[in-house]
């Protein structure tokens, strides 16, 4: 019992520590990419002792600033509301993290422990059930204001998420059908085993990209929508709606909200690296060691050197896949409403329904 | 069986204790200076027009029922998709009459302009 405590107190830490820091640090990422895309220097003043770093000491500055600025209150904003807006759209986004796997066991000392928070069997529905919290601090945000801007952009962001949140349900059902389970480590487990065709190991991994490609492109666009960014950020259009739904926050509670954001792409990344990208798998790297494709050949290799391996290779699939989205953020123009509802409803809606039936095909006739 | 759910547990109180711990910095540290001006609803500088309180656009709530008859049914696609094997072509036959259920309802909503935004 007391090594399950330590473990599960680093766990917690650990993803507590991860998701946070990654949060400023992308705060900081969002400045200095967009600066380099528009061929500008970005932020690179914020010293520390003199020294800049290139500015990575910017997201500290900010949350500085963030805290001393001013709590502001509208005076005919609802006070309890306005307050609690920002609190329930970050907490369901750190909390979510609690069921992604970031490694596979991991053994010290004798004890073994599976490298996720909570190991729940119903892990992808807990996610959902978690994001989908936060569409309510947002439409509180946007009605609690007593503003018009801030009330157009509740709306838009609850039309908007409610909509996408059934595309993303309905792209994982195939995912699902082809791994059998609804646990993110089962799911991640079964992405390391290899296609065989006839009898003959191809040596390729069973990862999602490959079992369900329609569904990984599907599923990413859906939750780029649904973290309301660029090209899907009419919920706070900058030029039409000032900042939309937190138009009136100032101070932490502003920062709140986008921190709430960061934290949604590392969870949205880390779900798309853990469904689709086999999570903490390295090709033909097992837990005794690496497998030499083609041949039976076993390089060893101690059993932490693969966990940490393992850790590692997760976190590079986040990485890129969070690069993916900013440059996504800062390359694509913003699309209309009727643009966004559209590509929702009448067009990924129904791919995602074809996915299914084309998956459920397929995995019979290639079973049985 | 419900022992799983302790870390997650744990893990909300402190993603709550952070949330709260955030909210209350900078309440307490930040300066407080009321103007009559200031805590007015922004409005680019003139006076506020339009309540906000005011009746929005039909289309929210019926994007909002759209979204609950949608998404039960594909809560309804997810035991079906776990245990999709073992169930067979059986399975799949008694699947695919709900789906096509599904699609007709899509169609409805289609052809009647449920899903159109102008």
């Amino acid at each position: 019992m007391p090594a399950e405590a330590i473990f599960m107190a680093g766990k917690i830490g650990f993803v507590f520590f991860l998701v946070l820091n990654l949060a400023g640090v992308l705060g900081w990422v969002e400045r200095k990419q967009s600066a380099l895309m528009q061929d500008r220097i970005g932020a690179n003043r914020a010293p520390i002792f003199g020294i800049t770093a290139i500015g990575l000491f910017h997201p500290l500055a900010d949350a500085i600033k963030a805290f001393t600025k001013e709590d502001f209150i509208p005076a005919r904003a609802h006070k309890l509301f306005h307050t609690l807006a920002p609190f329930i759209a970050l907490v369901p986004a750190l909390t979510a993290f609690a069921v992604i796997p970031f490694g596979d066991t991991l053994t010290i000392g004798g004890e073994t422990t599976q490298l996720v928070v909570a190991d729940l069997d119903v892990g992808v529905l807990f996610v959902f059930a978690i994001m989908s919290l936060a569409t309510f601090g947002v439409v509180l945000a946007g009605w609690s204001s007593y503003n018009n801007y801030s009330m157009l952009g509740g709306l838009r962001a609850s039309a908007q998420m409610l909509s996408y949140e059934i595309v993303m349900g309905l792209t994982l059902v195939g995912v699902f059908m082809v791994y059998g389970s609804l646990q993110l480590t089962e799911i991640a487990r079964a992405q390391g085993e290899y296609f065989v065709f006839g009898g003959v190991n191809t040596w390729i991994p069973k990862w999602g990209i490959l079992t369900q490609p329609l569904a990984f492109f599907l599923f990413l666009t859906a939750a780029v929508a649904e973290s309301k960014r660029l090209p899907f950020d009419v919920a706070e259009a900058e030029s039409e709606l000032v900042a939309g739904y937190f138009t009136e926050y100032s101070g932490m509670k502003f920062l709140m909200f986008w921190m709430a954001e960061f934290v949604e792409i590392v969870v949205i990344s880390a779900l798309v690296a853990t469904l689709f990208l086999g999570g903490w798998q390295i090709p033909w790297l097992h837990p005794d060691g690496l497998h030499v494709p083609f041949t039976a050949i076993v390089v060893g290799l101690p059993s932490l050197v693969v966990s940490m391996m393992g850790v590692g290779a997760f976190l590079m699939k986040v990485f890129v896949l969070i690069w993916l989205q900013m440059t996504i953020r800062w390359t694509l123009p913003r699309f209309r409403y009727d643009q966004i509802m559209r590509l929702g409803w009448k067009m990924i809606l129904p791919l995602a329904l074809v996915n299914v039936v084309l998956t459920g095909f397929v995995v019979l006739l290639l079973n049985r | 069986m419900l022992g799983e759910y302790v870390p997650v547990l744990i893990t909300l109180v402190v993603a709550m204790g952070l949330a709260a711990t955030f909210i209350l910095l900078t309440t307490i540290l930040g300066p407080k200076r009321y103007l009559r001006v200031k805590m007015e609803p922004f409005e680019c500088g003139v006076e506020q027009l339009v309540s906000p309180r005011r009746r929005f656009s039909v289309k929210f709530y019926l994007v909002a029922m759209l979204f609950i008859l949608f998404d039960i049914e594909v809560v309804f696609l997810y035991p079906w998709a776990v245990r999709f094997r073992e169930l067979g072509w059986y399975g799949f036959g008694a699947m695919m009459i709900f789906l096509g259920v599904v699609f007709i309802t899509l169609a409805y909503e289609w052809r009647k302009g449920a899903l159109d935004w102008d």
